[in-house]
């Protein structure tokens, strides 16, 4: 029986992206930049948006593929694919099954996109229930409601078991708002942000100050994926998914925090998968894009893929480390606390742009690079992208 | 239970304001509900495998039997994770930070847990491990009246 994976099977051929907006000030509506950037991904991929197939996206995407198969005037409808999830859990599970849908015959062109405007409901607010979660009536009365502070209490036991400090927190933090300053495109360039600024920065919930959380923005990604045969002849240097994981621990969103791992990003059983589909060793990463809703996630997450042991999270966790030419480049373009929070789809494009080797903080010869979605969130999921010599 | 101490009752509310629950299947967890109205503590146990469960739900996690028992159990546990709250996501909540939200572990009842606020100075530390005791905190007012149950150091 030939090995089941999708190693290979697919490739990124295009990319493409709207400006990136503060909060509310997008004057064009999530559809629109949709398919502002499914219209600038085929003509970075030089195809015809006539020739899209399929659509994939994941959280609560509001661009349904009815429409913009209308709107496009697609001949024909093929694939569409949404990945469970709240918040952005499910970002890589939506390249995985774009991918799948590739492998399996369903369809040749797929687009993964994500489309946000945040004027009228913020992700971080009240009204969010920031997961798959039935589970409100037991938090909310004691205060426990928005997303930093259903999620802190995971951190805040994974950093006492660990003997984690604040500053493992701040250089998360600095990294992404350091490599935004090279970045023009970013929602934070021309902000540098300085330990003495982070410091000072007023608290959300203990430990995770204001540049701990995510920003929240308007705009829209999205990227062209077809098969490895198509790829061969692609105008752009095509990336190829080596490999992608989905899921989540035993019972981990039992209700009220009774996720028996609760210190966990839920990655513990999803990236040895994902590692053994790519066959690809943590050592071997050229480059980490790490979902950013709040720093504390991606601390866990990193640790969860190997790319460290817990208990070294405050020796590896440096400015140094985590910036271009150090061991870990993290989040190269800005992530989503710098370059702009579009549910993780700019790790995406950024990790796109690195294995073609143009980004705008480019890892020298970069050929896999790994790409993390939500953390904390259930189901989540991660994937590692490669080059041609990946292969 | 007859040998434990009597429940512990807050005449305050530490935080006004807050959203009153909202059950979205009151079918399935009514008795737990019930139970703080009475001062008491009640969650799921399997009648078939022994197994604690909570949050409540229709079948056992590990056995798979509905055969489950709604159980009364100790009204101490531990601090097994903690928040202090800076920022107040509901305008209501405006005054009452920085406030304190507690997960709290309960030994003996299979090592579930709770979430509640812990009672006292909100500015004081939090130790991870710290005893806790379960203080029912009664709203009365409302067509639909509910108790809460917070935690204060032992």
């Amino acid at each position: 029986m030939s090995e089941r994976s999708l190693r290979g099977k697919a490739a990124i051929i295009g990319v493409g992206e709207t400006k990136y907006y503060k909060r509310g000030q997008s004057p064009d509506t999530e559809f629109k930049l949709a398919l502002e950037a499914i219209l600038t991904a085929c003509e970075d991929a030089g195809i015809s948006p006539k020739e899209i197939e399929g659509f994939s996206a994941f959280s609560n995407e509001s661009s349904n593929p009815n429409r913009m198969a209308t709107a496009l005037g697609l001949p024909e409808l093929k694939f569409s694919a949404m990945a469970w999830s709240g918040g952005g859990g499910g970002g890589s599970a939506a390249a995985a099954s774009a991918a799948a849908g590739i492998a399996g015959g369903m369809a040749d062109v797929v687009v993964v996109f994500r489309s946000l405007t945040q004027g009228a409901q913020r992700l971080g607010g009240a009204g969010y229930a920031g997961s798959v979660s039935t589970d409100a009536h037991y938090r909310t009365s004691y205060g426990v409601i928005s997303p930093a502070q259903q999620y802190v209490m995971r951190v805040v036991r994974y950093m006492h078991d660990h003997g984690i400090g604040q500053e493992a927190l701040r250089a998360i933090a600095m990294a992404s708002y350091h490599h935004a300053q090279t970045n023009p495109d970013a929602v934070m360039y021309g902000k540098p942000l300085t330990a003495e600024a982070y410091d000072a920065s007023r608290w959300i919930v203990e430990p995770f100050h204001l540049y701990d959380c995510c920003m929240e923005n308007d705009g829209a990604a999205a990227y062209v994926m077809v098969s490895a045969e198509r790829a061969k002849t692609a105008k752009r240097k095509p990336v190829y998914l080596l490999g992608a994981a989905q899921g989540s621990e035993f019972r981990n969103q039992a209700a009220a925090l009774n996720a028996p791992l609760l210190g966990s990003a839920g990655f513990t059983t999803v990236a040895p998968r994902l590692y053994e589909m790519a066959k690809v060793r943590p050592q071997d990463l050229d480059v980490i894009q790490v979902y950013e809703n709040f720093t504390g996630g991606v601390l866990l997450a990193m640790a969860e893929h190997g790319l460290f042991k817990p208990e070294e999270a405050n020796a590896v966790l440096t400015l140094e480390n985590l910036t271009v030419g150090g061991r870990l480049p993290l989040n190269t373009s800005g992530g989503n606390l710098a370059h702009c929070y579009m549910h993780g789809m700019e790790h995406h494009i950024e990790a796109v742009r690195q294995l073609r080797g143009e980004a705008r903080n480019q890892v020298a010869g970069a050929k896999r690079a790994l790409v993390v979605s939500g953390p904390m969130v259930s189901p989540t999921s991660s994937m590692i992208l490669g080059s041609e010599e990946a292969l | 239970m007859s040998d434990a101490p009597a429940p512990r009752v807050s005449t305050t509310h530490y935080l006004p304001g807050a959203p009153a629950p909202v059950r979205p299947e009151p079918e399935l967890d009514a008795p737990y509900w019930e139970g703080t109205r009475r001062h008491r503590l009640l969650v799921q146990r399997c009648r078939q495998c022994r197994t604690w469960q909570w949050g409540p739900e229709w079948i056992c996690h590990n056995c798979l039997s509905a055969d489950l028992a709604w159980t009364e159990i100790s009204q101490e546990g531990v601090i097994y994770s903690y928040e202090r709250v800076w920022h107040p996501v509901s305008p209501a909540l405006k005054e009452q930070t920085p406030y304190v939200a507690v997960l709290v572990e309960l030994p003996e009842a299979g090592g579930i847990r709770m979430i509640g606020n812990l009672l006292g100075d909100s500015k004081a530390e939090v130790r991870i491990g710290d005893k806790v005791r379960a203080v029912f905190e009664p709203h009365d007012e409302g067509e639909e009246p509910y108790t809460l149950v917070q935690w204060e150091r032992v």
